[in-house]
């Protein structure tokens, strides 16, 4: 299952395989979720080592090396590297933590905040970054550690700061609603602090990862099946203007790699400005 | 829950094809050793040092703005200090002058009063001296005169009378009597009254 997606990673080096294997039936095999289970050691199997894995690990590694360096050395009139450094966290730390949870509270949540928008963005841009050229957040299983991250923190900051978990519920139903409202309020309110905010905030991520690689995937096999397997020329013209389009949609997947680590981190900050605020 | 359960039971779970969007363990367990880790090294070696980095840059911003506020109300004492001296001194200048005006004023009329006195002084030492000069050159020419006079009658009447004429104090006598005014002019040739 694994070769299609490596066709698509090395085309020069597997396209005579995928030759082989869309000759067994004659008929082009569209590539869909199947292609992102990619175990490297094991094969179906619940405890199989992934390649998004192996690629989450290294990206922590990468930004563990690059930000621990450059934190080392810090100067007051900044580097070239630190000028980096502190566009990127000063980014998250005025423009997303500092604005939207407060001047007084934003501190604590640096780091979450941090390692939520660089983990996310470079495992995001590795879905076009050559010889990686897998999104890991395609794999709803990091999104979901990650939201997992951030509900816990923002539930146990908010029973903290509002006198426990019956001050936290309480808080939930803003004061002077109409008695007949409340009840209405209360349940719409914890399906959206407990279920709808966990569940948007992980698909969101999870499906505009994976929609993006898959629509990669389908212009990228679909085109080079067109331009081997299409028979004429008009075909063969086809598949080259849907490499072409991959590759405006590669520019296009960019933008919304960046857009989707902005978007978790700020609605991040944004759940927890709610826990500290005073009232709902 | 019930779910990854039954995935465990299964011989083979399905992972590409029956199960493709649902969370792998491995790859949960990985996630979260990858975030534990990533935020662990963030939170005790990143972000308090990019803090520190912050709170420097506040600090040197905020030192740098006193220090500019207090070089500013340097500034503005100074200013204000020479303006106060510089009033001070328009103030002396224009004093200055009044007094020296006022001064000029005494010393020009002292002096005007000295000229005057001077001119007048001299005016009458010229008198004097004119009146000293006038007075000998009237001694003289009175003693010339006679002499003439007498050498002119000696001519005429042909003999000395300078003896005579001394003794009896004609010409004296008569240049007296010209000063005096009593002598009438009479045309020449024109016989005397007195003589007569």
């Amino acid at each position: 299952m694994s070769r299609n997606v490596l066709s698509a990673h090395f085309p020069s080096i597997s396209a005579p395989a995928v030759v082989a294997a869309a000759e067994e039936d004659g008929s082009f095999k569209a590539p869909g979720t199947a292609e992102f289970y990619w175990p490297l050691i094991g094969g179906d199997n619940n405890w199989a080592l992934t390649r998004p894995s192996v690629v989450l690990l290294i990206s922590v590694a990468l930004l563990g090396w690059f930000f621990i360096t450059a934190a080392s050395r810090l100067q007051l009139v900044p580097t070239r590297r630190q000028f980096l450094v502190e566009g990127v966290y000063g980014f998250v730390r005025n423009s997303i933590g500092r604005d939207v949870i407060g001047e007084r509270e934003f501190r604590p949540f640096l780091p979450l905040l941090f390692t939520v928008f660089t983990m996310i963005l470079l495992n995001n841009v590795f879905g076009i970054v050559p010889f990686v050229q897998f999104p890991t957040m395609s794999r709803v299983a990091f999104p979901i550690v990650l939201t997992l991250a951030v509900y816990v923190t923002y539930h146990v900051v908010a029973i903290r700061r509002k006198h426990g978990v019956v001050g936290y519920f309480k808080s939930l139903v803003p004061a002077g609603l109409p008695r007949w409202l409340v009840p209405i309020m209360f349940v719409l309110e914890v399906a959206t602090y407990f279920f709808i905010r966990p569940l948007t905030l992980a698909l969101r991520l999870f499906g505009n990862m994976l929609a993006g690689h898959l629509m990669l995937l389908v212009f990228i096999l679909g085109g080079e099946y067109l331009l081997l397997r299409g028979g004429n020329v008009l075909l063969a013209f086809s598949g080259v203007m849907s490499f072409a389009f991959a590759i405006v949609m590669t520019f296009f997947e960019l933008l919304v790699e960046f857009l989707q680590a902005f978007i978790f981190t700020i609605l991040t900050a944004l759940y927890l400005a709610d826990a500290v605020s005073e009232s709902h | 829950m019930a779910l990854l359960s039954v995935v465990t039971a299964a011989e083979g779970p399905g992972w590409p094809t029956a199960l493709p969007l649902l969370p792998q363990p491995a790859e949960m367990l990985t996630g979260i050793v990858a975030f534990g880790i990533l935020y662990w090294l963030y939170k005790t070696k990143v972000v308090p040092r990019l803090e520190e980095l912050y709170a420097a840059r506040a600090a040197a911003i905020e030192g740098g703005m006193h220090k500019a506020e207090e070089a500013q109300a340097q500034a503005q004492a100074a200013l204000e200090q020479y303006q106060a001296q510089l009033r001070e001194a328009r103030a002396e200048a224009s004093r200055i002058r009044e007094d020296a005006k006022a001064q000029g004023a005494t010393i020009l009329a002292e002096l005007r009063s000295q000229a005057a006195a001077e001119a007048s002084r001299i005016t009458e030492t010229a008198h004097k001296q004119i009146e000293a000069e006038r007075q000998q050159a009237l001694v003289s020419l009175r003693g010339e005169v006679g002499r003439i006079s007498v050498d002119l009658a000696s001519r005429v009447v042909g003999e000395s009378l300078h003896d005579e004429t001394r003794q009896k104090g004609i010409v004296d006598r008569f240049l007296a009597e010209l000063e005096s005014g009593d002598v009438v002019r009479e045309k020449v040739g024109a016989p005397r009254a007195e003589d007569a």
